[in-house]
């Protein structure tokens, strides 16, 4: 993080703070998910999820599982909550829609899922193949039962999923936040042509 | 195939379950279930009546959580083959305390009597011996199953073993179905009164 000079503005000062909370968001969003004792983490690797994964993977404490498909992670968080460990399951708005019957399990047992989704083809993606499930991600998730937070702004993910986790705990429901291209930018396919 | 296959279902499923002592049980949908009810409820059975694929996740997730104690997962040939790709998860992480059965009579059950993949082709022992196991096998005769209860029981996980089964129906018998009761039920017994 750079600080403005003394001959800074306080227009660039803003623009500075602004840039480093952009950046810094999966920080915030781990130290949530340490504060509320989420232990399983559970993903399909995503690149806006990258930092997040590589802070839970250094943290001992916690039990990252990589998964072939999303809903692999519905289960392991049910049999995790059976056992008393709580959990988070990260992906991408693509795997949403791997997760649909799946979902049935937590809904209907009253499991606790805390859902953290990057969107793909919500906002100016490049990748048409990628926009036909970011646009039906968050209506297909409220059709299965889940409570939606559509995060569009970097500063705002982190209270999100705060939020969130405190639903989905004491409630035993089903939480998705999802993180818009708004705030995660635009995959534009440069370095492949 | 299945017209080999002369095992009967409950009776072995009753011989591994006879000294369970503090194991964990995770059914898959399906005869499963109804055979896990039939030799003897338990409130430490977590009973899969839907979500088709996820038994040996849930299973996973519980082992991965309760390190000390055995889970065993038991599903059958058309559940395992829904949710394949939760056998290499498995295999990743691991967990020396997760054992999986499969109860494998190379039908769909539920649907019609269908035949599935495991009675032409596809080797489900051996999918998870690729996949990473440290051991698998597959049982056909009523004299290998107390090989069977050892590795279940005791051999370090993760294990799967296949029980080729005859395609003859037992008597339905249906355990509780309530979600939510399934679940408190598992949860006060294994973790205490204080979670309900």
């Amino acid at each position: 993080m750079t600080r403005p000079t003394d001959g800074g503005t306080d227009t660039v000062r803003g623009d500075t703070v602004a840039a480093a909370d952009a950046q810094n968001w999966p920080n915030l969003i781990f130290e949530k998910l340490r504060e509320c004792d989420v232990r399983h983490v559970t993903y399909v690797p995503d690149a806006g999820h990258a930092r997040l994964i590589e802070l839970c993977q250094a943290e001992h404490d916690m039990e990252p599982t990589v998964l072939t498909t999303e809903e692999e992670g519905i289960g392991i968080l049910a049999g995790a909550w059976l056992g008393g460990e709580r959990g988070v399951l990260l992906m991408q708005s693509s795997g949403v829609g791997n997760c649909i019957n799946t979902l049935s399990l937590a809904k209907v047992c009253g499991f606790p899922l805390l859902m953290i989704v990057t969107m793909r083809g919500e906002w100016g993606e490049a990748n048409p193949w990628q926009v036909p499930m970011g646009q039906i991600t968050a209506d297909s998730l409220r059709l299965a039962g889940a409570i939606v937070y559509e995060v569009t702004q970097p500063e705002a993910a982190a209270p999100a999923v705060e939020a969130a986790a405190r639903i989905v705990f004491n409630g035993g429901l089903m939480v998705a936040v999802l993180l818009s291209q708004r705030m995660l930018g635009t995959k534009l396919f440069k370095d492949y042509r | 195939m299945n017209k080999h296959n002369e095992l009967a279902r409950r009776s072995a499923i009753a011989r591994i379950l006879a000294n369970r002592g503090d194991m964990l049980v995770v059914t898959g949908l399906g005869s499963p279930t109804y055979d896990c009810a039939a030799v003897g409820d338990h409130s430490l059975n977590f009973y899969l009546w839907g979500a088709m694929g996820s038994a040996v996740t849930v299973g996973l997730g519980l082992a991965l959580a309760q390190p000390k104690r055995r889970v065993l997962v038991i599903t059958g040939d058309g559940e395992m083959l829904m949710g394949l790709g939760g056998l290499a998860t498995a295999a990743v992480k691991r967990p020396d305390n997760l054992a999986i059965l499969v109860i494998d009579n190379e039908h769909y059950g539920e649907t019609g009597m269908q035949p599935t993949h495991t009675g032409t082709a596809v080797d489900l022992a051996g999918v998870a011996l690729a996949c990473g196991f440290r051991q698998t096998g597959t049982i056909r005769e009523a004299g290998e199953l107390g090989d069977a209860v050892r590795v279940l029981h005791a051999a370090k996980g993760p294990v799967l073993v296949v029980l080729k089964v005859s395609t003859a129906r037992d008597p339905l018998v249906l355990p509780p179905w309530d979600g939510a009761f399934l679940k408190s039920r598992f949860r006060q017994a294994l973790l205490g009164a204080h979670v309900a």
